[in-house]
């Protein structure tokens, strides 16, 4: 393996404390930018705070952010119970359920295969199709139904990847167990597993929302946008309001206050995501700290 | 099914022969029900796999009929030309191949293709070296109580919304970029073919530089937590018996530890790239949204996913809806390149199994 002729040790070295130096260098430029965008974006947002943005909806492009907060969370909560489900059962499925093939080969491959692909599908590319398809096709028009499917169908491959890895980490022991205590495979499914993998599940499911309420290509084209506060109507409201599309165009219109808006979004926008992570970290140190004795 | 959920009743000593004969029918019941249960999880889960793959399919039929038309007028020359232009709207309009479309009308993709391309490779090529590096601090160098809070600040940076981190890029990260670094870099390269392209002007920090280095932002999470979780996997023995021989660090690092997880970071990165092409938000607001090929590095220019999402509103004032039908063939081109990235990386990661496989390995 080490064939080729070593250079001299002083070369060696010096060259070694170079790679030490630029380790660190290297985490200093990831952690750098984080840490720079949160503080800019707070520096920015916190001077001009006022509680009634939280209260009043958007006029043009002054106001308030009530009508995107309820937007958001309206959409938040869609996509936990739409895209949770499916996700959570489609990694059930790849984790448990699915029988080896004859051949020996683990099965769901092609399924697999289909929703890391879906992972790592262009949003935008996503939104086009809900816009084609649902806003124009189907006469939904910009509002909460069509926003939800796309951004379902986003989230779901990332919940079934965090199910299925939750599951797989289950010891063996703990089916073998359940079987030989007579369980059904349902009920130990129910009772056994799926209650040791739920900590790994809520993270996945977390972290899925995080990315939900952070997405703006998908929503611009099946949204829309509109000043109004949402209620639940789910199809041809004419417009439904979400945190994201506030910052993407007010903050290079005219006017203090357009940008004042756009940092304000920016700001609660990272309050949730800051709450979804650390609630999520939470839950896998706690975990790990049980999982130790 | 058989004696299910063992209760008293199933105890040695408990009630006579006669009192277990009268149980089975409400057994039964429960019976039918816990099998029946076991079905119910089977099926739900069932219908809830094939969505994925459901979901994938119908997009990508969904945009082919819809590219139909545009395919079949634009032919190969979308992919090569560089016009784009929507036609006089008021103008008549003409059949070509039987599809309707405003006369004049012109499209080519290759600058978005060129500019999708263009902002990925920066991206990639800046992020992969800083994501290795900090990986690295973060598994071997830095003590436990240190590297969890920074991994946090990793996980952070993933979790940042991409419309965030564009609003940081083009209102504070681009000017200072443009002001305190690019003419560094601009006013000391020489007028040679390939370094011209660093050559002034700078601009505002508006442009392909700029993108591909938020985009290297947005790529450093996934490939540093790839790479960390992969060096945890690797085992002592072979990183110690480097060290006994006199390795430095920098040759445990490159002749043990990379080469056995090469294949999984190279995964990764492709992930990576798959995620810096279909980028949008982000892109839209640095890059400039200028439909050319960029004449040096710093100047504004588009990409394929900015283009969609920008070109709509003007694509809606096609009468004809040919416009339309040509972002749909932009957006297949961008599905299918994407879709080919991500097989590619899977099937890196598959071949040579999770990890990359122990050096010197038969």
């Amino acid at each position: 393996m080490v064939a080729a002729p070593l250079p001299r040790t002083r070369h060696r070295r010096a060259f070694d404390i170079l790679f030490r130096l630029g380790t660190y260098v290297a985490l200093l430029l990831v952690i750098g930018p984080a840490a720079w965008i949160l503080i800019g974006v707070v520096a920015r947002a916190v001077p001009h705070w006022q509680w009634k943005v939280l209260t009043t909806p958007t006029h043009g492009t002054s106001g308030g952010l009530e009508n995107a907060i309820i937007g958001t969370l309206v959409l938040m909560a869609g996509v936990f119970i739409i895209a949770g489900t499916i996700g959570v059962f489609a990694g059930i499925h790849l984790a448990e359920l699915a029988r080896p093939r004859r051949n020996g080969k683990e099965s769901g491959g092609l399924l697999r295969t289909a929703s890391d692909v879906l992972s790592g599908f262009p949003s935008i590319v996503l939104g086009y199709v809900g816009y084609v398809a649902l806003v124009v096709g189907l006469h939904w028009g910009f509002s909460l139904l069509p926003a939800l499917i796309i951004l379902s169908i986003m989230v779901i491959p990332y919940i079934a990847k965090s199910t299925e890895s939750a599951l797989r980490q289950v010891p063996t022991g703990y089916r073998e167990g359940a079987e030989a205590l007579g369980m059904s495979t349902g009920y130990s499914l129910r009772k056994v597993v799926l209650k040791s993998a739920l900590p790994g599940i809520v993270t996945g499911l977390l972290l899925a929302l995080a990315i939900a309420c952070g997405e703006t290509a998908p929503l611009i084209y099946t949204a829309g946008w509109t000043d109004a506060v949402p209620n639940l109507q789910l199809t041809g409201s004419h417009g439904f309001a979400y945190l994201t599309y506030p910052i993407f165009t007010f903050y290079n219109q005219p006017g203090q206050q357009a940008h004042d808006l756009a940092y304000d979004a920016a700001l609660i926008l990272v309050v949730i995501v800051l709450i979804l992570l650390v609630t999520s970290r939470i839950i896998v140190a706690r975990t790990q700290r049980h999982a130790d004795r | 099914m058989k004696a299910i959920g063992g209760t008293a009743g199933d105890l040695p000593g408990a009630p006579p022969a006669k009192a277990m004969r009268r149980a089975p029918a409400a057994r039964r019941i429960v019976d039918a029900l816990r099998s029946s249960e076991e079905q119910l999880w089977r099926w739900t889960a069932r219908v809830a796999v094939v969505l994925p793959l459901a979901a994938l399919v119908f997009a990508i039929t969904v945009l082919a009929i819809k590219a139909y038309p545009a395919i079949i007028v634009n032919g190969w020359s979308f992919l090569t030309g560089s016009s784009w232009t929507y036609g006089s709207s008021y103008g008549a309009t003409v059949h070509t191949h039987g599809v309707a479309h405003p006369m004049g009308s012109s499209f080519g993709a290759w600058p978005l293709i060129l500019g999708t391309i263009q902002t990925s490779a920066v991206a990639v090529v800046i992020a992969l070296p800083i994501s290795i590096g900090a990986a690295f601090a973060l598994t071997e160098r830095l003590p436990r109580w240190v590297s969890q809070p920074l991994g946090f600040a990793v996980e952070l940076l993933a979790g940042f919304p991409s419309v965030i981190i564009g609003l940081w890029g083009i209102l504070t990260f681009g000017p200072f970029l443009a002001r305190h670094v690019y003419p560094h870099i601009a006013d000391h390269m020489p007028d040679v073919p390939v370094l011209r392209y660093f050559r002034n002007p700078v601009g505002h920090g508006e442009g392909l530089l700029t993108a591909g280095i938020v985009l290297a932002l947005m790529i450093v999470p996934i490939i540093t937590a790839t790479t960390r979780d992969l060096f945890g996997q690797i085992p002592p023995l072979p990183k110690e018996g480097g060290e006994a021989l006199g390795m430095t660090d920098w040759e445990v690092a490159r002749r043990i530890s990379l080469r056995w997880v090469r294949s999984g970071i190279i995964g990764a990165t492709v992930l990576g790239l798959g995620r810096a092409l279909g980028e949008t938000i982000a892109v839209v607001m640095i890059t400039g949204s200028i439909l050319h090929v960029a004449p040096n590095i710093y100047s504004p220019m588009t990409t394929i996913a900015a283009t969609i999402l920008t070109q709509l509103d003007g694509a809606l004032t096609d009468g004809t809806g040919f416009a339309v039908a040509t972002l749909a063939e932009l957006a297949l081109v961008l599905a299918v390149i994407s879709v080919a990235v991500n097989l590619v990386a899977r099937f890196i990661v598959k071949r040579s199994g999770r990890l990359g496989g122990p050096v010197g390995r038969a």
